[in-house]
């Protein structure tokens, strides 16, 4: 977890002074305003990282010396086949179509698209935690 | 269905002996760990949230995509062999140019490797049983194909496919210079590849931050996962610009905004900006996989461990913080960008990758190297890369770049780099791990030639190139004069394009001999280090049945070789062995 949130404070910490170094040199707003927000999207994310590595008993990934007995146990929960990806990837394509072909394909990909998160929440709910 | 999976069981190093080319997988697993009950057929194919499955899917589709678009390049070329060939009408190259630009930066160098290779390897680096969000990977996939489906039938609304450039400039883009679906289209399809970049860069961040395997600290995870963790942050940071300014553009063409247009106000040169904030790290979400690829597949044919291991991560997380910051040096000759800054920024990069090459000819220096298909591409792809990349840093210098800016040496420039990366670098990684994805080799000697005539075509193409720009040849024209002396340079460069279209029928003829009679790989067949190596081929569902111990950035080549364990070596005395049989006789 360490390593993790000090690699994305890097990024904000860079970003951050290439940010205001821009600034004070170009006074150009568009590359100014992406610059700050590349620097949050590393500290924000970073820092909370970080805050996690204090507060968190230390992870077995983390540990240089872990036996892979350490580790045993559950991994995590992953989901079977699943038709509902294919749904929603096919309703949001009916949905940016709309805007080229016309109103006349918004009930088509709305119907793919409620129906898609209609699927996955009850497929969650009867699969378990996922 | 949801299912709890659990740890794999730690297995032990039993054999002192000798490679065990045949992975310790074959020997202990049993069948019904890896047994998965789920549909087949096509709708396996629809339904499937196994990574292996849909970086399968990737894969194909991305090398559908690349024909496609390859074929359009010999179209171009074979139009430019001669000042007044009328083998396409003006307005059908303009597409041409366009759609394959589009078509192979978009939709192939980048799906190929974060959505495909990535997707395919990474969690099997890592050790994890599969992403972190399996659903929500299947998603990108569909995403991706939506998308790829969207592009390509805007040839087919009327007044066809996009026609101004994969860069789509703002003036150019707009509703009255631009009109028609096409454009429409191509907008709509960068939304969605776009979102389903983002989605699959959420998924490899958190598959390599989450799932590591226990004992695989972040300094000890392969190359390539670090490369594309470092790509995940990139994209994170990248595309959501581009759907922003896509979403501008759109706004533009059709809701009466004047965002990028003059009269009302707006700024033409800010879809520059935005563009570039997205394209020059684009760049290097294209580059840093296949810098992975080749960091990965050069110790293992050099037989010596990686060479630099922390400066290859440190010189691949300057490269992408670097790349964010020179977005401009494409924009220099609009005059209002700050040349001293984006030129110094741009001259930096040369430094981290100057680094990455030490380290790749340190991995190789007084290795013992064999010449196999995929180090040969690696190889190919150190060639091409240091030829895209030295005229780069040329490029980064404002004069030389307000000579050669739009001329054929960009052209030439951007190629070498593209096609030393996705190309040679790609199909190193292709030619690497088909073994581990499919369970069969591929055919070795077709193999060198696929290399051979490729590498060939590819000099042949562009070195002509070069000197074209030299002399002045604009990029992303039709025709030309014959009075303007281009024409002997264009025959060579379209002849070496038809080299490399024509090695790729060495590719075709591999496939289908590896399918028609398959040659079984083994789980390690070119005993490499890294943890996917020490799982069956192809993989069973969820992955491992057993782990070895990990205890460096190559534990499988510590499981079957651990007789050079660094803490063997440095306990034991050089030769135990002798001495044993000194002593009994």
């Amino acid at each position: 977890m360490r390593v993790d949130g000090l690699f994305l404070i890097f990024i904000g910490v860079f970003f951050g002074i290439i940010a205001v170094v821009y600034w004070f040199f170009s006074y150009e707003d568009a590359g100014f305003l992406m610059l700050i927000g590349s620097a949050l999207l590393g500290l924000l994310p970073g820092s909370y990282y970080l805050w996690w590595a204090h507060n968190m008993k230390p992870q077995v990934d983390d540990d240089p010396d872990a036996s892979i007995a350490e580790g045993a146990g559950t991994v995590d929960a992953f989901p079977g086949s699943s038709i509902w990806p294919f749904i929603l990837g096919m309703g949001a394509m009916f949905a940016v179509l709309t805007f080229v072909f016309g109103l006349w394909l918004a009930p088509i990909a709305a119907a793919l698209i409620v129906s898609a998160a209609i699927g996955v929440t009850v497929e969650s709910r009867r699969g378990g935690a996922v | 269905m949801t299912t709890t999976i659990e740890r794999p069981e730690l297995i032990e190093p039993e054999d002192p002996g000798g490679p065990d080319l045949h992975g310790p997988a074959a020997q202990h697993g049993d069948g019904d760990h890896g047994h998965h009950e789920g549909p087949s057929g096509l709708l396996n194919w629809l339904t499937s949230t196994d990574h292996k499955m849909i970086g399968k899917s990737y894969m194909i589709t991305s090398l559908v995509i690349f024909f496609i678009a390859g074929v359009m390049a010999l179209v171009i070329r074979a139009q430019l062999t001669s000042p007044t060939a009328s083998i396409v009408s003006f307005q059908n190259y303009n597409v041409l140019f366009t759609m394959h630009g589009s078509l192979m930066l978009y939709l192939f160098a980048g799906p190929f490797a974060f959505g495909g290779l990535a997707n395919y390897i990474v969690p099997l680096q890592v050790g994890a049983p599969d992403m972190a969000f399996p659903r929500l990977n299947a998603l990108s996939y569909w995403l991706y194909l939506g998308g790829s489906v969207t592009m390509l039938s805007s040839f087919f609304v009327a007044g066809g496919a996009a026609s101004y450039g994969w860069v789509a400039y703002a003036p150019l883009s707009n509703a009255i210079n631009s009109p028609g679906a096409g454009a429409d289209l191509w907008l709509m399809s960068l939304g969605l590849t776009g979102f389903s970049a983002i989605f699959t860069a959420v998924n490899l961040v958190a598959t390599i931050f989450y799932l590591r395997a226990p004992g695989m600290t972040m300094f000890r995870v392969p190359i390539f996962s670090w490369n594309m963790l470092v790509t995940g942050i990139l994209i994170l940071i990248a595309f959501p610009v581009l759907f922003g300014a896509v979403v501008l553009l759109f706004c533009d063409r059709h809701f009466g905004t004047h965002i990028y247009s003059v009269q009302g106000g707006g700024v033409p040169v800010l879809w520059q900006h935005l563009f570039w904030f997205f394209g020059h790290p684009e760049v290097y979400i294209l580059a840093l996989p296949y810098f992975g690829m080749v960091t990965d597949i050069l110790p293992v044919f050099s037989r010596k461990p990686l060479f630099g291991y922390k400066g290859m991560v440190f010189a691949t997380m300057s490269i992408a913080a670097l790349s964010t910051g020179v977005w401009a040096h494409h924009m220099f000759t609009t005059g209002v960008v700050l040349l001293p800054f984006f030129s110094l920024l741009s001259y930096l990069i040369a430094v981290p990758t100057g680094i990455k090459f030490f380290n790749w000819i340190g991995t190789m220096w007084g290795g013992q190297l064999s010449f196999q298909t995929p180090m040969l591409f690696s190889m190919g792809f150190l060639f091409a890369f240091l030829m895209g990349g030295v005229t780069g840093v040329l490029l980064a210098s404002p004069p030389v770049d307000f000579m050669t800016h739009d001329t054929y040496f960009v052209v030439a420039h951007f190629h070498q780099v593209l096609i030393g990366t996705t190309v040679f670098a790609g199909f190193a990684g292709f030619y690497f791990w088909y073994p581990k994805m499919f369970g069969r080799m591929m055919n070795e000697r077709l193999g060198k030639l696929h290399f051979w005539s490729l590498f060939i075509g590819f000099w042949v193409t562009f070195i002509p190139q070069y000197q074209l720009g030299l002399a002045g040849m604009p990029r992303r024209v039709a025709d030309y004069l014959p009075t303007n002396g281009w024409t002997t340079m264009n025959v060579v460069s379209t002849v070496g394009a038809f080299i490399i279209g024509a090695s790729f029928l060495f590719f075709f003829v591999n496939l289908w001999v590896s399918w028609r009679s398959p040659v079984a790989a083994g789980d390690n067949p070119w005993d490499g280090g890294a943890l996917e190596w020490f799982t069956s081929s192809p993989p069973p569902h969820h992955n491992f049945t057993h782990l070895p111990p990990i205890r460096s950035e190559r534990p499988t080549w510590d499981y079957n070789h651990p007789e050079h364990h660094k803490e063997h070596r440095q306990g034991a005395p050089p030769q135990p062995d002798t001495e044993k049989v000194g002593a009994s006789s």
